[in-house]
């Protein structure tokens, strides 16, 4: 397992190296848009003086490479400042933010991920059938809109027409966890449909490109069950596919649920950074981008490292 | 009164004592159920007049809040800020329903003859949250946040006259200016001058939340939501609800779902396109308030082409304000004369005709000015207001018959007010209410004012702004101000096509006064202690 270790350490490192890059184009970036944050915090009431006066008490009337390295020293201490605008710890205003977003993406996650893996066994065992069609048909219109309308539709039949589940998912932290999932239960559905399609086709294409092969014919040939075929024949060599799919939507979860958050006023990550952009709060941006890009990098890590382990060749490259 | 009458107007009687139709309405139904006028006001009162009661929770839905605000009345800018702060935070004087100006935390208010120094009476029983009373100290710590040099405050220009305050016992508070300003009383309903606790070194503690409001915080989170109960010490009438719960929705297709599911009580402002599909809900009730909110288009006195009158006016006559207001705004709008100063406003002049739309004669004023064939630029963006291009692109087809040719330049939403409003010279701008014409005159047309949007600077208009100002004779400001009209109309720089009414909604569970005040959405920013439950 030496290798493993080897190759776990070195993607690590690229990642921090990624996240570096990251985080100087973020500034950059920040620093380009019109306007600063004094004029953004001030809006249609900035004169001047008092656009001035919040300049030079923000420390923004120093250059912009030292600002950034001033902050990337604290980033590495762990201090990732507070934010410009309303002078709080960085790390408060994110952390129930993320833990929200985070609360959305395992919900969702936790049934998307079941309920696509065995769509997608089941679909490839009855493949070119009536239910192969609607399974396929119905996942791949749920993807092909995009999320935002999805979430109008469900609200429409679900929160207004039958009244069943609440249009609004507004949380708070005294909430039972079962009124939790009830109430964030439209947001969850909607991410849920958005990302089944992708997951469940890769499964079945996995699993029936392997069907073709010499040893799934040997192992028909013994006379198995065509379901004893596929998830204890096929599904095991077809498994690397898979957690990289898995893996990617997770990171779609977490990091692209910003118009599911809009629809439904939740309140996630993504509307932090939305609002953060929109004031120039440079360490606010910067913190959720960082942490966006290092959940691609984990997850991405993760699934590299799944995929090694499910599959031996791949321990031990010539 | 025939049978079905009887029923009709039992009906309409029952739906105004739960506060769901207002009493003008109520008087259009019934004399349509054939009652005369007379007999339907005595109706009301005898039979309709709802009446506050006490209890419930007001869920209220605002547009405009972004995580990133906060408690400093300095920097109040969103809805979001703004509503709290008339909900946890009192002011000196509050605009009440009918548009006068009342009592909040101060009793009453005298000036001296020249309108030079005020002073103000706190009222004695006002007690912030945390138990202190409420004194004069307060209010000057709170006043002093805005002023000075290193305040950051977006209202240190409206206190740049102010020369000292002082207190004279713990309830008296003595404004000095360095000139007569018979509005100052006015001025003090302005959001940003919330009154908060102050410190020991004579600065604020706003970063508490606490408040002389009607409700106090109980928690919450910027961009979120608020939860607030009753502070049962509050110095005023109203604060019917016991709890509060704001809730910041600032997509309108979840605003308008929240309303429609009842995830909500009430939202302040509602989308003009589908004002007609939700006044068909039984359960929804839309209040289409006319207020001192405009819409300009100002262009720079200085700059070719617009430095010469007859082009302004030229460019003045080619809109069709009649035809902006139906499809621009939906019909909830006033028409604006090119003066700014609304009907919604005190001092406002009736008697000045109104400019229409007259191709013709802007064909001979531009043939007066030699300017046949003008092509002008106006910039802007659909964050200035819902519809704001296609307002643009429509005034440049009604200017085509005037031989104008009018670019419509469609500047990014971000940044919009540092970058193209005050620095392009022709634009298209929002302006949210003020209280009287002499603050808006002051911010946006005075000669030297930071705000001047369309570069004005008349001689007599400056002299009849001070004139007005100090004046404390009602007859003798509404002249001044009705000569400031005409002025404006005949020489300023810029279009006023319509002042914008405050469009919002609640729903039938909810009563209010006959009367709304028209300083903010949702009665003056003040739903949350005017209205109550009766459900």
């Amino acid at each position: 397992m030496g290798d493993l270790s080897r190759l776990v350490l070195k993607r690590l490192g690229f990642g921090l190296l990624t996240i570096l890059v990251v985080s100087v184009l973020i500034f950059f970036a920040v620093e380009l848009l019109p306007g600063d944050i004094a004029q953004a915090v001030l809006g249609q009431g900035a004169t001047e003086e008092t656009v001035a006066a919040m300049r030079e008490q923000l420390g923004l009337d120093r250059p912009a490479p030292v600002r950034y390295f001033e902050w990337l020293f604290g980033a590495i201490q762990g201090d990732f400042g507070v934010s410009l605008v309303s002078g709080e710890r960085v790390s408060a205003a994110i952390s129930g933010r993320f833990v929200n977003t985070l609360f959305l993406a395992s919900y969702a996650a936790v049934i998307a991920v079941p309920i696509s893996i065995l769509l997608g066994v089941f679909t490839a065992l009855y493949r070119n059938t009536i239910f192969d069609r609607v399974a396929n048909v119905a996942t791949l219109s749920t993807i092909s809109s995009p999320e935002f309308f999805l979430g109008y539709i469900l609200i429409l039949f679900l929160a207004i027409r039958a009244a069943a589940f609440p249009a609004i998912s507004s949380i708070s932290g005294d909430m039972s966890l079962v009124d939790l999932l009830y109430r964030t239960f439209l947001p969850m559905l909607t991410l849920v449909l958005v990302v089944t399609a992708h997951m469940m086709r890769m499964t079945r294409a996995a699993i029936i490109n392997l069907l073709a092969s010499p040893y799934i014919e040997m192992a028909r040939l013994k006379g198995t069950p065509p379901w004893k075929v596929i998830v204890k024949h096929a599904l095991p060599n077809a498994w690397a596919p898979i957690i990289n799919v898995v893996a990617l939507n997770l990171a779609y979860l977490v990091t692209g649920v910003v118009l599911v958050e809009v629809v439904f006023v939740y309140p996630g990550i993504g509307q932090l950074l939305v609002d953060a952009v929109a004031k120039r709060d440079f360490p606010v941006v910067q913190a959720c981008c960082l942490i966006f890009a290092a959940t691609f990098i984990l997850l991405n890590l993760s699934a590299d490292v799944g995929a090694i382990l499910t599959n031996p060749r791949l321990r031990h490259p010539k | 009164m025939t049978k079905t009458n009887r029923f009709l107007i039992d009906r309409i009687s029952d739906a105004a004592r739960t506060g769901s139709i207002s009493r003008r309405d109520f008087i259009n139904t019934s004399i349509a159920a054939g009652l005369t006028a007379t007999t339907a006001t005595g109706l009301w009162t005898t039979k309709a007049a709802a009446q506050p009661k006490q209890g419930g929770t007001f869920r209220w839905g605002l547009h405009d809040g972004n995580t990133s605000d906060n408690h400093d009345p300095g920097t109040y800018v969103t809805r979001q800020m703004i509503y709290l702060a008339h909900t946890h935070r009192s002011y000196l004087t509050m605009i009440m329903g009918d548009g006068s100006l009342g009592p909040d935390l101060a009793d009453s208010w005298s000036a001296s003859a020249d309108a030079s120094e005020w002073t103000f009476e706190i009222n004695p029983d006002a007690t912030f949250h945390s138990g202190k009373k409420c004194t004069a100290d307060d209010v000057i710590a709170s006043l002093n946040h805005h002023r000075g040099e290193s305040t950051t405050s977006a209202a240190k220009a409206l206190l740049t006259d102010v020369v000292e305050i002082t207190k004279d016992g713990d309830h008296t508070v003595k404004i000095k200016l360095n000139g007569g300003n018979a509005d100052l009383p006015w001025l003090m309903t302005d959001y940003h001058f919330a009154i908060c606790p102050a410190n020991e070194d004579g600065t604020i503690d706003w970063q508490s939340g606490d408040g002389t409001g009607p409700y106090k915080i109980d928690g919450g989170d910027f961009g979120v939501q608020w939860q607030l109960s009753r502070h049962d010490g509050w110095h005023r009438e109203g604060a019917y609800f016991d709890k509060v719960e704001i809730l910041v929705l600032n997509d309108p297709n979840a605003r308008q779902t929240a309303l429609v599911t009842g995830d909500v009580d009430a939202v302040s402002l509602i989308e003009l396109k589908t004002m007609a599909l939700l006044q068909r809900d039984p359960n929804i009730n839309i209040h289409n308030i006319p207020s001192a909110g405009a819409i300009t288009m100002p262009m720079f006195c200085d700059t070719p082409p617009f430095d010469n009158v007859d082009v302004r006016n030229a460019l003045k006559l080619s809109i069709n304000r009649d035809e902006i207001i139906e499809k621009i705004a939906f019909g909830a709008a006033t028409k604006g004369n090119d003066f700014h100063h609304s009907p919604a406003q005190p001092y406002w002049p009736d008697d000045i005709p109104q400019r229409e739309y007259d191709p013709d004669q802007a064909r001979s004023l531009l043939k007066k000015a030699g300017a046949e064939g003008l092509t002008v630029s106006i910039s802007t963006a659909d964050s200035v207001y819902a519809g704001a291009v296609d307002m643009a692109v429509l005034y440049s087809e009604q200017a085509k018959a005037s031989g104008i040719n009018v670019n419509v330049v469609r500047e990014p939403n971000d940044g919009y007010y540092s970058d193209v409003w005050l620095v392009k010279p022709f634009t298209l701008v929002s302006w949210g209410a003020r209280p009287t014409p002499d603050v808006m005159y002051t911010l946006a047309y005075k000669a030297d004012a930071a705000w001047n949007e369309s570069h004005f600077n008349n001689e007599r208009f400056n002299e009849l702004l001070l004139m007005g100002k100090a004046e404390l004779d009602d007859a003798k400001r509404a002249e001044i101000y009705r000569e400031m009209a005409i002025i404006l109309r005949d020489e300023g720089g810029t279009i006023i096509p319509f002042f914008n009414n405050f469009v919002y909604a609640s729903r039938s569970n909810i009563g209010t006064p006959d009367a709304l005040a028209a300083s903010w959405e949702c009665d003056g920013a003040r739903a949350a202690s005017r209205w109550w439950s009766v459900g």
